[in-house]
């Protein structure tokens, strides 16, 4: 397996550097008129045919690692030091990324696969998705140089072949890690094809935005995609580290999060493109950003450029990833040199406030977030190389530089939607603003009764309190201007088809699903901001229990009912079971662990968690006293985190809301019991 | 309106001399603002290795430094010295490490003063071409929508 495996990525290789220099010949001959023996057409079509082979073959090399982790196969080195005999089968399988040589094959087949979607859906534009499927061809030769030569999967054991592996990192083996890296990949690799079709549609002189129109869902997925990895890492974090909490600021963390916040800010400005033929220099550069910060984010985590708890150990492969990073920008700048003035903007912003500013002034607080994040990370090379001693940046800084961003820009998600396109004029401006503003009001003179004091920012230095009243009294002024306009839009509709409100909201979100689907994501964004302030009240206790003892925390009694042990094949445990009591009512039993795996001869802790809409109750067994031989609860009351997963579901539902086309006109009209015109108003843009 | 700057002057004044934070609570603050030395990467009061020696070392340190009335930067300051500049979780303001702190606020402030700068110039520029004449059907179509949609 491993010889077929190795032949398999060497045939993809050679399929996609033919797809590569194929469809350059054929594009060449196509924009210069030349002819060659065979028309550029059918050249353009074998490379296109051979980029489909490419995926094939990309899927059999990631089959035969599959293969030889679940037959356990020691003589493939990467196998033997990510896998062992008694490791469950779902680890197997994540073992395919869960080593530098694996999660490289992973990336190179998550982009044939992107690859051939692309090239079966060529029809939608023939040209531009030959400039696309060249562009992601280069991409795919990279990655397949280095799996061929620099980190190959299927290197073998020199000398006699060991019966069992290492096993894997215990910290990988929790479910969130089977579905958290594809996810992660998934956004990364993604942002490949809106980067192919922005640069091709640059080559090509592409006239109009078409080409937006046919990334948009590639754009809207891949997002989705990243946004669940980035969360779904978070949880993991948070039940798997065992430290309480979700979000360390680490530099891989970081990497991950500097595209979606590139991404994110494209996604909102090509709308500017699409309506006003705004921004086309602007969308164009965040698109490239976005590619290359993805790249830029695995360079950070292979070249040990920047020390993190979960980077990869150096390795060589950093200079590979440097001289791609130098092509990609290189290729990226002379096409836009060459073709800057196709780029021109076809309206300019007319005011400082209308609906036109506040998608540029929520693209520029992305970008300083990403920027605070990048100059963060990459802050104690700077100060090794000025001062010639490394500092640390962690969760102190973002805290203080990072956090505000934040709040400005959920301050921004509220006002934008407020702010009609072009112009908007005083007398809207104050009709539309008062109520998010009573809602603001509301909130904070209830948020200071309940004892959320920002001002105890300038007396004790705690910022958890401040930024936990601007985000949730913010939270509450956003929400009420989504409501407003939902309720807005579907008041017109209820009145003109004598529909009850929910069933107009429900039409009105069928008409522009685009438009709602937004709103839905931004509705979900506040209740991720609400989870996190709640971060500012936490509370912790550290005991040792013996048997029936008990500790309180906020409303919670915990009590110890039994210590115990337990082996199977992969790992021996000791774990505490522990009565939760709140008065005298047992709500549940938890059972923190303390795992020891055989294969790996590493510890790794499971942590116990009794979730509700209020907090978590979050409860470690940390281990017994060396001295008194007393096993060690350390328990965390953490308010309002179960808020942020259910606004990561919420994003997803409206994602998934504004992936749905719009329901068209004519079924509209036949549900329509009023006259089509005065309905059809509703239906305007974003 | 000189009364309300003093009443406003009076009140942040209130606010600022409200109280100063207890050992424990500086404790958790500073706690905070030091990384755990053992490798685990976290911050101290966050390391979650069990019987960690950093841990309890640079805890027992902090109490003693705040049990002699130390302030907060005395503190950092002989942390950094013990353990070097790395022991602090963010850069302190000072000399270069100062950069740190000011690039992100002063690009963003950069970015908002050239926009608003570009879009004024672009409506003095508009301000100056005429105004194209609509039809008074596309202005009663355009009053519609406003009403309809109540923008």
């Amino acid at each position: 397996m491993p010889t077929f495996g190795s032949f398999a990525l060497l045939l993809s290789l050679a399929l996609c550097a033919y797809t590569l220099l194929a469809g350059i010949v054929a594009l060449r001959q196509l924009a210069t008129g030349a002819q060659g023996q065979i028309s550029p057409e059918r050249l353009a079509e074998t490379a296109r045919r051979s980029g489909i082979a490419s995926f094939v073959a990309t899927t059999a090399a990631a089959f035969a690692l599959v293969w030889a982790a679940f037959n356990n196969d020691f003589s493939v080195a990467y196998i033997l030091h990510h896998s062992n005999r008694a490791l469950p089968g779902a680890y197997k399988f994540a073992a395919l990324w869960s080593g530098q040589e694996g999660s490289l094959l992973l990336w190179a087949w998550l982009l044939s696969c992107y690859g051939f979607v692309l090239r079966l859906r060529h029809k939608v534009d023939v040209k531009l998705t030959a400039y696309a499927s060249t562009i992601l061809a280069g991409i795919q030769v990279f990655f397949l140089l280095l799996l061929n030569f620099a980190a190959p999967p299927f290197s073998l054991v020199g000398g006699a072949v060991p019966q069992d592996g290492f096993g894997l990192n215990p910290l990988l083996q929790y479910p969130e890690m089977v579905i958290h890296p594809p996810m992660l990949y998934l956004g990364y690799v993604g942002f490949a094809v809106p980067f192919a079709f922005a640069l091709g549609a640059l080559m090509m002189r592409y006239p109009g935005e078409k080409w937006i129109h046919i990334t948009r869902r590639w754009t809207m997925i891949t997002w989705l995609f990243l946004t669940c990895g980035i969360f779904l890492g978070a949880h993991w974090a948070y039940s798997v580290l065992g430290w309480g909490g979700y979000w360390g600021w680490d530099p891989v963390e970081n990497a991950s999060l500097m595209p979606w916040l590139t991404g994110t800010a494209f996604l909102h400005s090509v709308m500017m493109q699409e309506k006003r033929g705004m921004m086309k220099t602007w969308n164009v550069w965040l698109i490239f950003s976005t590619f290359m910060l993805a790249i830029f984010g695995t360079l950070l985590t292979r070249s040990g450029l920047v020390s993190s708890v979960h980077a990869f150990a150096q390795s060589s492969i950093g200079s590979w990833f440097w001289g791609f990073l130098i092509v990609v920008l290189s290729v990226c700048l002379f096409t836009f040199i060459m073709n800057r003035d196709h780029l021109k903007a076809e309206n300019k912003l007319e005011s400082l406030v209308s609906r036109e500013s506040s998608f540029l002034f929520n693209n520029l607080v992305l970008l300083a977030a990403c920027f605070t994040v990048l100059w963060g990370t990459l802050f104690p090379v700077l100060s090794e190389y000025v001062q010639g001693n490394k500092v640390t940046v962690s969760g102190p800084f973002y805290n203080r530089v990072a956090v505000p961003i934040g709040i400005f820009l959920l301050f921004l998600t509220g006002i934008g939607p407020l702010l009609a396109w072009r112009s908007a004029s005083f007398k809207s401006i104050r009709k539309n603003f008062i109520l998010p503003c009573i809602a603001w009001f509301v909130t904070a003179v209830v948020l200071i009764s309940c004892g959320v004091h920002p001002w105890d920012i300038f007396t004790t230095n705690e910022q958890g309190s401040f930024y936990a009243f601007w985000a949730i009294s913010i939270g509450a002024m956003v929400v009420t201007a989504i409501s407003a306009e939902f309720l807005r839009g579907a008041g017109v509709i209820a009145r003109h088809t004598g529909q009850n409100i929910f069933a107009a909201i429900v039409q009105l979100t069928r008409r522009n699903t685009r438009r709602y689907g937004g709103y839905i994501v931004h509705f979900g964004v506040v209740v991720i901001f609400i989870g996190i302030s709640g971060q500012a009240f936490n509370r912790q206790v550290t005991q040792e229990l013996d048997f029936k003892q008990s500790v309180s925390i906020g409303p919670y009694r915990v009590e110890c009912a039994s210590y115990s042990q337990d082996s199977n094949p992969n790992y021996d445990t000791e774990y505490a079971l522990l009565d939760v009591y709140r008065g005298d009512k047992k709500v549940t039993q938890l059972a923190p662990e303390q795992r020891f795996y055989t294969a790996s001869q590493q510890p790794q802790t499971m942590v116990a968690n009794h979730s509700t809409l209020a907090w978590d109750l979050y409860v470690i067994y940390a281990g017994k006293n060396p001295d008194t031989g007393r096993p060690i609860i350390k328990i965390f009351l953490n308010p309002l985190v179960a808020w942020i997963w259910i606004g990561v579901g919420i994003i997803v539902f409206g994602t998934g809301v504004a992936l749905f086309p719009n329901m068209t006109a004519a079924f509209a009209a036949s549900r329509s019991r009023a006259a089509a015109p005065s309905t059809a108003i509703v239906q305007g843009g974003d | 309106m000189q009364r309300l700057l003093r009443v406003f002057a009076l009140c942040l004044v209130a606010v600022m001399v409200m109280g100063a934070a207890d050992v424990q609570t500086r404790y958790n603050d500073l706690g905070h603002k030091v990384m755990c030395t053992c490798g685990c990467g976290q911050v101290l009061l966050e390391c979650n290795h069990l019987g960690c020696p950093s841990l309890s070392r640079e805890s027992d340190e902090l109490k003693t430094a705040l049990s002699r009335g130390d302030s907060d930067n005395t503190v950092l300051v002989a942390f950094q010295n013990e353990y070097g500049p790395t022991v602090l979780a963010a850069p302190m303001l000072t000399r270069f490490s100062i950069v740190a702190w000011i690039m992100p606020p002063l690009l963003l402030a950069l970015g908002i003063f050239a926009t608003v700068v570009l879009v004024r110039r672009w409506r003095q520029r508009a301000a100056a071409m005429p105004v194209p004449v609509r039809s008074p059907q596309f202005m009663a179509m355009r009053e519609k929508i406003r009403k309809e949609t109540e923008l």
